[in-house]
């Protein structure tokens, strides 16, 4: 099948098609396809360079096998051509070029398996001299359109062998580009253009500014925009390009210096993340030249911002600029830069240190702080120049609020440097000597901050010597137990706290007895203070005993037994991991605290019951949930665990005025707690000492004589007349029905209490508890009463008995449900009920909506909207106040069905204004001020003319809400306002 | 603050903020008429932000309670504020920034007049004639820019 020795008769077109055609019998058959393309290659290359045909007659000729069926045909042929442009691309003429690539740019569209020799024919293409102009840019482009992520940059790949000419091309390829996904694109080929190590050559400024003209970012995406482009998602894409390489320092960091003087605040930011990224590549030689102006421009920023983020961002930069000087390898030639660059800081901020009531002090020493945290080099320069002095200072002045500015400085130097040991050890002395001294002055502040300079003094490792600590608990201890100041006891304990964690022998040792010692005097504020802060366990265990027998003491007053007590409590919370703990609080704690409880009240103390009863029942929180359960595997449900013990002694003690478990037992036997004797209530309130006790158990315990004590109960709630005493019976009934199991008999008893006990386990009796309310809202003397506060019962969370914390049987989203069972039954009782039992209607809607999830309110609202308008126009005050207070929350962010009735809601949100009730007023001006970020334009002048009147209010705090919401008003549709 | 542009007082004097003022119960009974006070007025003006540190005039010293005077049954309001420098070039727009707040803060019927500290500013009596005239007043707030910055002084801060 040599080609030559065809006849001479067929001219040369033939000859090439009978050539192609055997080519395009040899891609079907594929059969030895390497060996055969590459004869044909030669044959086909020797035709082109002779002169014999042309590159378009080949094309021409080819016809058949690039317009095949078959992808993978189509693919041979294109990969001939290829690899035939390959050789022949010098001999190509401009017009040739121009067809050619029209005819590529076309396959790019075909089957992805054409796609690779489509690319290398590209690659060709881009060899010719006489590329036509625009065609790179063209060619790009169209790889750009048409290929995918994973193809383009294999193509890139292909690609690097044409180094800076394919940069360049890509460099005008991207120019003027607009489409934020074509520039995200752009600019991942461009980070892969640096990262992959294509050599970028005369092109580099080129590629930077290319890149460099979008910084800094100026994008907020369209209101609809489909394809979910961020602003920061392009700020993170060019930050990457641009802090790529270091070889574009000499560019960036002038453009940064540029853009930090900008007005705008986000270019600030962005210029501001992006120096501090950028240095983290750069070695000193690139920073060199412009650290002058960059510490000119950080400084700026950091003095003059009102920005926090700002701030923040330019002490980010300081230290990563810091860190990259101090990081480089200096030559013997170089200068020592970071020495350069620490001395523009010092010369610029050591002096402001020195002027402590002055605004420069704290930027200046954030800015040293920052430059401190980079290294242990920079930080011990800086704190070799900056503490002497400041230690000077704080001796020589007399002032205590100058003193207390340098001692907080001198404390975020040592928090700054808490990664470089041994920086401080120089100044041990010093600083000790300061701090002790702020400890003995006679000034709060000072004091407290001088706590925290210890603290951070300790935490540094190896700084303090076993001595010094000692002296520093001596000054603790005699601080605990003369300073009358609740804040600087409490930072003292604080201290304390930290400084048992770390030396908790030294503690222990040193500052738990005297503690202890005096205790007996009637500190007891403060120690209570340290043993609630205390966190190391041991020294918990060595206190807690203490406080029992305080307990038994009389001499102290209500105040110091509850603040006994809440120790205790935190005492327990941090223990309760041990069943040893869990078994004394049951055993002896318990019976301690109730036997108080029962001495105080026949006593006819008050006060102390509350605190007590508080205490059990968040003791018994805390308590259940961990430690208990665990109680409960080892003991496997015997009935004698702790808990069950305390439940069953509880019970006993109530209904069978059973003492015999009670400490110092010198109580009259046979006490009828449940019973009301009298007016007397001192002994009948116990009964909530009993809903701690017995409420909090998990569903699995039995509760014995539960029945007894049911009556008992709901006969105590009926009869009592004592409110803490009939709504704590109320609510130990609830929260035992509410754990019964299901099936057992309940008797129907109206009481909202009971109804939300069964609403919160979706009990079937509820919904005749319910029907049982709604049949009182008809009822003239009950209805304001019942539908107020019942419903807002049923609807609150309870923060004593039915939680989640004390085992109740809570279902998820109770509450939704009963809404959305109830609201036709309200709605249909509104419109039936005459003219003046409406109220009622409209106050128990209120009180339901106003504990609906606001996800909720907003669905439920478009129905709800009208009888809540209608409920701002009625005269009731309360129900306009739990309306506007149901209000105000969607008015952050309002649906829309709320801005087509503005007009209806700002008219009576204006009409409101002159209610009698002045949390009327206030209310509905919070409404008003959240208003205007509506789209309320048309108002303004009314409601600015409105808000005059209440400006001249006669109450102070109306006057104030009327005020913000008239500034708000103002600045709608205002230059410089909204 | 673009190039070149230097604060004229870049490291001023701080001072230290007064607390919330203590709600008293009988501002909380509906019946008791609370008269305007001077507290109230300062409470107003405080909280107004410099025209060039991230600060308020409290903070700068600028408004003193000390140098506010009203007069609730006379319907007047009386007050100095004192520029941080005697060349504060600013001391216009504070002026102005406290004058319009509180025109739109108190009732119509207050007379409200704002001057400098005496002897505290190089060019004080043209300042307080400004300030003092209604017209000149007026006719500031009808300029756009002005406005603006008058409205970023009186908007609460956000960081």
């Amino acid at each position: 099948m040599n080609p030559v020795a065809l006849p001479l008769n067929y001219n040369l077109v033939q000859l090439l098609e009978l050539r192609a055609c055997v080519f395009l019998h040899c891609c079907s058959s594929s059969l030895h396809f390497t060996k055969l393309i590459c004869l044909f290659v030669c044959l086909f290359c020797s035709g082109v360079k002779d002169g014999k045909f042309t590159v378009l007659q080949l094309v021409e000729a080819l016809g058949s096998s690039l317009t095949s069926s078959q992808p993978h045909t189509r693919a041979r042929g294109v990969l001939l051509l290829s690899e035939v442009l390959q050789e022949c691309y010098r001999d190509l003429t401009e017009r040739e070029v121009e067809v050619l690539i029209a005819f590529y740019e076309n396959r790019l569209k075909d089957h992805y398996v054409v796609t690779p020799p489509v690319l290398k024919g590209l690659k060709e293409l881009t060899k010719c001299t006489n590329l036509p102009p625009g065609s790179a840019v063209s060619m790009l482009r169209s790889v750009f359109q048409d290929i995918h992520v994973q193809v383009r940059l294999s193509y890139c790949c292909t690609f690097k062998g044409l180094g800076a000419d394919f940069v360049f091309g890509f460099v005008q390829s991207m120019d003027g580009e607009r489409d934020p996904r074509n520039l995200l694109l752009a600019f991942q080929i461009a980070k892969n253009l640096i990262h992959r190590g294509y050599e970028l050559g005369k092109f580099t400024e080129e590629l930077f500014e290319v890149t460099s003209c979008y910084f800094p970012i100026d994008f907020s995406p369209p209101p609809n925009d489909p394809h979910g482009i961020t602003r920061e998602e392009l700020v993170q894409a060019l930050r990457a390009v641009l802090t790529g390489t270091p070889n574009f320092a000499e560019f960036l960091l002038p453009l940064l210096i540029e853009k930090l003087d900008s007005d705008v605040q986000s270019a600030k930011l962005d210029s501001l993340q992006t120096l501090a990224a950028c240095v983290s590549q750069y070695e000193h030689k690139h920073v060199a030249e412009f650290l002058q102006g960059l510490w000119t421009a950080v400084r700026r920023e950091v003095f003059q911002t009102s920005s926090e983020r700002i701030e923040s961002a330019g002490l980010a930069a300081l230290t990563a600029l810091t860190s990259c000087l101090s990081r480089s390898v200096l030559s013997s030639d170089s200068e020592d830069s970071l020495s350069t660059f620490l001395d523009f800081i010092l010369t610029d901020c050591k002096h402001h240190l020195c002027e402590p009531d002055l605004k420069l002090v704290w930027p200046s020493a954030k800015l040293l702080q920052a430059a401190c945290s980079a290294s242990t080099s920079a930080s011990h320069i800086i704190t070799a120049a900056v503490m002497p002095s400041l230690l000077e200072q704080y001796n020589n002045r007399a002032q205590c609020s100058h003193r207390r500015t340098l001692l907080e400085v001198v404390q975020r130097f040592i928090h700054s440097v808490k990664n470089y040991e041994s920086v401080f050890l120089a100044f041990r002395e010093s600083l000790c000597g300061v701090v002790f001294s702020a400890l003995s002055e006679n000034n709060s502040s000072l004091q407290i901050t001088a706590t925290s300079v210890l603290t951070s003094l300790a935490q540094q490792a190896g700084l303090l010597l076993e001595s010094d600590i000692e002296l520093a608990l001596d000054h603790l201890t005699r601080l605990l137990l003369i300073e009358e100041d609740d804040r600087v006891s409490l930072a003292v304990a604080e201290c304390a706290g930290a400084l048992a964690q770390l030396h908790p022998a030294l503690v222990i040792s040193k500052l738990i007895p005297r503690l202890k010692n005096e205790m007996y005097t009637g500190k007891l504020l403060k120690i209570s203070c340290i043993l609630g802060t205390g966190t190391h366990t041991s020294s918990v265990y060595v206190t807690w005993p203490s406080c029992l027998v305080l307990l038994s003491y009389e001499i102290f007053s209500v105040d110091e037994v509850v603040l006994t007590c809440r120790s205790l409590q935190r005492i327990a919370e941090q223990v309760q991991d041990t069943e040893e703990a869990g078994r004394c609080f049951h055993n002896i704690i318990i019976p301690h605290l109730l036997s108080l409880a029962l001495q105080a009240a026949l006593q006819g103390e008050k006060g102390s019951v509350k605190g007590l009863t508080s205490f059990i029942l968040r003791h018994q929180n805390s308590f259940n949930l961990n430690l208990l359960s665990i109680t409960y595997e080892l003991t496997d449900f015997h009935p004698l665990s702790p808990e069950a013990t305390t439940a069953s002694r509880a019970v006993s003690l109530f209904l069978d005025g059973d003492v015999s478990f009670l400490p110092d037992n010198s109580f009259p036997s046979h006490m009828q707690l449940l019973k009301q004797e009298g007016d007397s209530w001192s002994l009948s309130r116990l009964v909530c000492l009993l809903m701690g006790s017995v409420c909090s158990l998990p569903r699995s315990v039995e509760v014995p004589q539960i029945d007894k004590l049911l009556s008992a109960l709901e006969e105590m709630s009926c009869t009592c007349s004592h409110p803490l005493s009939y709504t704590s019976a109320a609510k130990c009934f609830a929260g035992l029905v509410n754990k019964k199991p299901q099936g057992d008999s309940l008797d129907s008893c109206a009481c909202p209490q009971v109804s939300k006990a069964l609403l919160l386990r979706y009990h079937p009796l509820f919904t005749t508890l319910t029907d049982k309310l709604f049949s009182l809202l008809d009822d003239a003397g009950l209805g304001p009463m019942a539908a107020a506060d019942g419903f807002s019962l049923l609807m609150s969370d309870s923060t004593d008995v039915l939680n989640r914390a004390c085992h109740a049987d809570v279902r998820i989203m109770y509450r939704q449900r009963f809404f959305s069972e109830n609201k036709a039954k309200l709605v249909q009782g509104f419109n039936a009920a005459p003219q003046e039992k409406k109220p009622n209607y409209l106050k128990a809607l209120s009180n339901i909506v106003n504990k609906l999830p606001k996800q909720v309110q907003v669905t439920e609202l478009p129905a709800l909207l009208s009888l809540l308008l209608e409920a701002l126009s009625g005269p009731d005050q309360d129900i306009h106040l739990t309306t506007l207070s149901c209000l105000e929350p969607v008015l952050v962010n309002p649906p829309q069905v709320l801005i087509q009735q503005l007009e209806a809601l700002v008219n009576r949100l204006l009409a409101l204004l002159c209610s009698p009730a002045m949390s009327v007023r206030i209310a509905s001006l919070s409404c008003i001020s959240a208003l205007s970020y509506f789209p309320v334009l048309p108002f303004r002048a009314r409601v600015l003319r409105a808000l005059a009147k209440p400006l001249d209010d006669k109450k102070r705090l109306v006057r104030r809400e009327a005020v913000q919401a008239r500034a708000q008003w103002f600045l709608l549709g205002s230059p410089g306002g909204r | 603050m673009s190039e070149g542009t230097r604060l004229e007082n870049a490291n001023p004097v701080i001072f230290q903020r007064s607390g919330d003022r203590v709600q008293t119960a009988s501002e909380e009974d509906e019946d008791v008429h609370d008269p305007i006070d001077d507290r109230e007025i300062f409470d107003l003006i405080r909280s107004i932000n410099d025209p060039e540190h991230p600060l308020s005039l409290e903070e700068l010293n600028v408004v003193e309670q000390v140098r506010v005077k009203v007069n609730d049954a006379e319907s007047t309001v009386g007050i100095e504020f004192t520029p941080t420098i005697p060349h504060c070039s600013m001391a216009t727009l504070i002026g102005l920034s406290i004058k319009v707040k509180l025109l739109r803060s108190l009732p119509d019927r207050f007379k409200i007049d704002v001057c400098i500290t005496p002897g505290t500013h190089a060019s004080e009596e043209a300042v307080n004639k400004q300030l003092a005239d209604k017209e000149r007043v007026a006719a500031a707030l009808e300029n756009a820019s002005l406005l603006e910055v008058v409205n970023q002084c009186l908007s609460t801060r956000s960081i």
